[in-house]
């Protein structure tokens, strides 16, 4: 007997600013998340993504993208538009159609 | 969390904290306080005089691409009858500089600016993969940070312009602040948070973003939708930097005033008279005329050591005095032309070929 699949949400994510490097050199990607954290209730927030994307889908130096448990300082983090920092950083709980932005500041200008 | 309203206009919806003040503002509030501060910048450091030529020093990256564009903008709407140009440096590094240059290339028809490119290949006859396949990845970023500074104010010298101003943000000079600290380099320490500086003969140049934070950089270039190439440089290990980069966003993400901070603790040290006595007297290059602070610039004699085959001859005061154990350099030697400065701006301008 198959368990059910677990309930996911549908995120729209982008890499800019030099991060879609780590990420197969693709800007956009649609990702599934599980709704909750698995093995516990926690709905899937930010944080959760973060370990999520670093898992699932990105490719190559995990250390210029995570750093404990969060972004590396000097990423930045938009959500639907708005600055992560008015939204709850980690905590923010993620819904269905949500788009998340990661931009790198770390690249020369 | 419930959107919380603007504090500025108290409407809109908040979409931004600023790093400098922790204010939470919308994104038009967040414009106009960004371009506004830029403008305070340069009007209160008198930066300009209506009539100059300026040249923007643009690399296609996010902070020359910004202030590219908030110079067009400030230049319109507060009238400083500016000419602006755009200035590129092609360092001849193929999947990274040829890249960014179409960037810039673009950033001329979205702007309007005209635009000048000048090469290390025209310029030294070196590009930085001929160079880097000669030396190897140790030292590059030596021959290309001395090679680029002297580029800049060569292609400023041919474009007429009176001024270059570059993209230096407020976590670029906190970041200096640092190393020069960490390898105390007080000479520099003391000069490097000038808004503006002006050689003997050299073009004035200055950095009206240096209160300006790359994060809020950065956002102004998503909420505005700008086209700027973001990749970094091949060759570049630049690890001293590195080290400081991290951090400084380090300290950043735990109080994000550290970085305007830094600047501010840079710009109150004052250099004792006697530590800046023994600092070199400028003269100018015997060779190609440029600004040096010995008989050969820096450049004139990196360049010397790579066509001599002895690359290091500019780095290490060890080689140096194994070249020239070798002799005087050799007749034929490639060299660079000879600096010339114009001495009535615009005067040069006729002659420029501008790049399409």
């Amino acid at each position: 007997m198959s368990s059910p699949t677990p309930p996911t949400i549908r995120l729209q994510i982008e890499f800019s600013g030099g991060l879609e490097l780590l990420f197969s050199h693709t800007r956009k990607h649609t990702v599934n998340l599980p709704s909750t954290v698995p093995n516990s209730t926690r709905p899937a927030d930010a944080s959760y993504l973060i370990l999520y994307l670093r898992d699932n889908l990105l490719k190559e130096r995990p250390e210029l993208f995570e750093e404990k448990g969060t972004v590396k300082p000097g990423i930045l983090v938009l959500i639907n538009d708005t600055d992560w920092e008015l939204e709850g950083e980690g905590e923010y709980e993620l819904k269905d159609g949500d788009e998340i932005v990661f931009i790198s500041t770390l690249h020369g200008g | 969390m419930a959107p919380k309203s603007c504090a500025l206009c108290k409407k809109a919806r908040a979409m931004l904290k600023r790093p400098k003040t922790g204010q939470q503002i919308c994104r038009d509030c967040f414009f106009f306080v960004f371009e506004t501060e830029v403008h305070n910048t340069i009007t209160e450091a008198k930066l300009f005089s209506p009539g100059d030529r300026v040249a923007i020093g643009a690399s296609g990256g996010k902070d020359s691409t910004v202030l590219a564009h908030v110079m067009k903008t400030l230049n319109e709407r507060y009238n400083y009858r500016l000419e602006l140009f755009l200035l590129s440096i092609d360092e001849g590094i193929t999947g990274y500089r040829d890249d960014s240059l179409e960037t810039v290339k673009r950033n001329q028809q979205q702007y309007d600016m005209p635009l000048k490119i000048l090469s290390y290949d025209e310029l030294y006859g070196w590009t930085m993969d001929a160079i880097v396949e000669q030396i190897g990845r140790k030292n590059n970023c030596t021959f290309c940070g001395v090679f680029r500074r002297q580029a800049l104010d060569r292609g400023a010298n041919m474009l007429g312009v009176d001024h270059i101003v570059t993209g230096h943000n407020a976590d670029d000079i906190a970041e200096t602040v640092l190393m020069n600290i960490m390898r105390g380099d007080i000479a520099r320490l003391g000069r490097c948070t000038s808004i503006v500086t002006q050689g003997e003969d050299t073009i004035r140049r200055s950095k009206p973003f240096k209160y300006a934070y790359e994060k809020e950089i950065v956002m102004y270039a998503y909420f505005k939708k700008l086209d700027y190439f973001s990749t970094e440089c091949i060759y570049s290990p630049d690890a001293y930097r590195g080290h400081a980069r991290a951090f400084l966003k380090d300290l950043e993400a735990a109080r994000p005033s550290a970085i305007i901070d830094i600047v501010h603790s840079g710009e109150a040290f004052e250099v004792r008279e006697e530590v800046k006595a023994t600092q070199k007297l400028q003269q100018t290059c015997q060779r190609c005329g440029y600004m040096s602070s010995n008989t050969l610039c820096k450049a004139c004699t990196l360049l010397e050591g790579l066509e001599r085959g002895m690359a290091d001859a500019g780095i290490t005061d060890r080689a140096r005095k194994r070249l020239e154990a070798e002799g005087p350099a050799p007749e034929n030697l490639r060299t660079i032309p000879f600096f010339r400065p114009t001495t009535t701006p615009g005067s040069a301008a006729s002659t420029v070929e501008v790049a399409i």
